[in-house]
């Protein structure tokens, strides 16, 4: 699948495209195909995303799942600092960036 | 130290004034991303991975406990309650929302800080010896001659779009803490055959994708030419440096290309020319400057006395301190590093602890050093365990400078956005692995660097053992450099053969500090034995 992504004008935060809008969780993505490039245009056109890009993902029993590793970290947030991501209480949760 | 005059904070309060407005317009709509990202740049807020991330000047690293305290505060206020100290001396914060950067700036200008050139191709953050100004070795404080330049380097109108950035360091002693000569220019004060105080200028030294130490420039520039002839290095730069390729527009790779002869030719050619224009400013400016860095009101009659019965106490004094200046005094580095830890990152807590003790201890003072640690340059020996049992108290007591434990390391990509490989993880699996204090003693002295890509902000290239982090077809990869160094004996790492896993670059340095300690003779450390006897033993240890 084709996800889009790109991060918040106002704040910077990570943020995935859910087919209607923008969420913080990738689990949210739509599958763009190929209207990545025209959502680009527009949704930066509309101000509320900055640094929009599209990436490969696929989706997985634990949920979807970009294909590269540093939108995976895009995703979780800093592995070293877990405390700062949604998953802070788990340990392992940094093994799914791997 | 340097108190701004009213041109200073004018300059600081007006453009704090503009970038407001430039936000204002962006959040409004009226500035789209390709107008503004050059905007925010120069004002030192980058787009990162998780968030924008606000890099903000340490004039040469040093600091003042009101400085200190507000970095502090703005990481509870405005961030996750943490910064992260660079290998730039500055410090940055990874959780900067957009809208609230004009405020930030606003309260850093009102200590005389802000975020100017930390980013963009322009002169950036001026850098120094973390012991400046207390340091037994040095010639003179290297300080005042960084804050002349820049004065003359922010928002100098010809060097504003320069083909890349600028990186500037100046040093006054024989042992180089700043890695002078891995900077774009590197600037040594030295006194010549009269007595007479100048300045050796060393160029085209850097690191990142094509490392190159800076070749020596010329011997002696008095001190009355100190900026023309800065301004003659940039003009030649400036006029030849490549703007096609971003990948060659270092002057790196100017001084490279042209000959290390032939640059020096055009920069006296030029010097000579600006010698007929009145650029230089006057001495009496000079004179002003210093008289901010005056020492401060040591007492002559402290005692050298230093009582270390406490085990932990006597360790991190004969790891962490220095030798200063005025007896009865020492220059104490606060790690940065705990075991396991993420070096270079400070609680806000711990930055306001930090900044209290600098009031209490180190007469108002403080350091950032390129390694990224933090330095009370000036603590009075009878005070040392006081301030030694509040960093105790606080996590901040490791003992660990400059051993395998004291690791730089860049944010990489946990952070970064344009790292390739994580930084921090490595970092942390080491400082575990060599985590007691008799395993580190052992070993001594081992500068370890790690870089998450070819950029080599972790200074890779200058460890002595370096690591550098790249993407192998997707996963992240680890190539293991050795004999690199950053100081009077600069020198380049080179890598040792195929690149590792996370677990398996770990396992590499313990196998490579093996073969030091059954190979290491007298006093060497592990540098010196690597240069005595070479690659090969290493590499057969480690790969077998």
């Amino acid at each position: 699948m084709k996800i889009l992504t790109g991060n918040d004008l106002k704040t910077g935060a990570v943020i995935w495209w859910t087919g209607v809008g923008w969420s913080l969780d990738v689990n949210e993505s739509a599958d763009v195909g190929e209207h990545g490039a025209a959502l680009v245009a527009r949704e930066e056109g509309a101000q509320h995303v900055v640094a929009a890009y599209v990436v490969d993902g696929g989706k997985t029993a634990e949920g979807i799942r970009p294909a590269h590793i540093k939108e995976r970290i895009r995703a979780l947030g800093p592995t070293v600092r877990l405390d700062l991501t949604p998953k802070a209480s788990d340990p392992a949760a940094a093994d799914w960036v791997i | 130290m340097y108190k701004y005059d009213e041109y200073d904070q004018q300059m600081v309060d007006t453009r704090v004034a503009e970038f407001r407005d430039q936000v204002r317009r962006r959040l409004a709509g009226d500035l789209t991303e390709d107008q503004f990202k050059p905007l925010r740049l120069q004002n030192g807020l980058y787009l990162q991975l998780h968030a924008y991330m606000l890099r903000v000047a340490v004039p040469y690293g040093t600091l003042n406990s009101a400085q200190m305290t507000l970095l502090g505060d703005i990481a509870d206020k405005y961030d996750r309650g943490y910064g992260h100290f660079t290998t730039r001396q500055n410090i940055q914060y990874n959780w900067i929302k957009l809208e609230d950067t004009p405020d930030i700036l606003a309260e850093l200008a009102k200590v005389e800080m802000h975020a100017i050139q930390t980013s963009g191709n322009c002169i950036r953050n001026i850098s120094s010896d973390q012991y400046a100004g207390a340091a037994a070795d040095e010639i003179v404080d290297p300080r005042p001659y960084a804050e002349l330049l820049r004065q003359w380097s922010s928002f100098h109108p010809e060097f504003l779009v320069l083909p890349r950035k600028f990186k500037i360091a100046v040093i006054a002693s024989e042992t180089d803490r700043a890695a002078m000569r891995l900077h774009d220019i590197g600037i040594k004060m030295v006194k010549n055959d009269a007595g007479e105080i100048g300045a050796r200028f060393y160029a085209g030294g850097g690191m990142g994708r094509t490392p190159m130490i800076a070749p020596l420039i010329r011997e002696f520039v008095p001190l009355d030419q100190l900026i023309t002839f800065s301004e003659a290095c940039l003009r030649v730069y400036n006029r030849y440096g490549r703007r096609d390729n971003k990948y060659k527009a270092r002057i790196k790779i100017l001084v490279h290309e042209l000959g290390r002869d032939e640059y020096v030719r055009q920069v006296e050619e030029e010097f000579a020319h600006l010698l007929t224009q009145p650029i230089e400013p006057p001495l009496a400016e000079l004179e002003r400057i210093k008289a901010h860095f005056v020492d401060p009101g040591f007492d002559a009659n402290a005692s050298d006395d230093l009582d270390l019965t406490d085990p932990d106490f006597r360790l991190w004094v004969e790891r962490n301190t220095h030798a200063h200046k005025q007896a009865g005094y020492v220059i104490a580095t606060v790690s940065l590093k705990p075991v396991g830890g993420i070096p270079g990152d400070a609680t806000a807590d711990q930055i306001r602890l930090m900044a209290k003790l600098a009031k209490d201890y180190s007469f108002d003072e403080l350091r950032v050093t390129h390694a990224q640690n933090i330095v009370f340059p000036h603590v009075r020996k009878a005070d040392l365990y006081t301030v030694w049992q509040a960093l105790d108290e606080a996590g901040l007591s490791t003992a660990n400078l400059d051993t395998v434990g004291d690791i730089i390391a860049c944010p990489g990509l946990d952070y970064c956005s344009l790292a390739n490989a994580r930084s921090i993880p490595v970092a942390q699996k080491i400082s575990e692995r060599f985590g007691s204090a008799q395993r580190q003693a052992e070993i001594g002295e081992l500068k370890l660097k790690i870089s998450g890509c070819i950029n080599a902000c972790g200074h890779h290239h200058a460890g002595h053992i370096g690591i550098l982090g790249v993407d192998k077809k997707g996963l992240e990869n680890y190539q293991l450099l050795f004999g690199g160094s950053e100081g009077a004996d600069t020198s380049l790492a080179k890598i040792i053969g195929p690149g590792f896993t996370e677990d398996g670059v770990v396992d590499a340095i313990e196998k490579a500090t093996e073969v030091y300690l059954a190979n290491k003779q007298g006093e060497e450390r592990f540098l010196d034995t690597y240069r005595r006897i070479g690659m090969d033993p290493f590499k057969e240890a480690i790969y077998g």
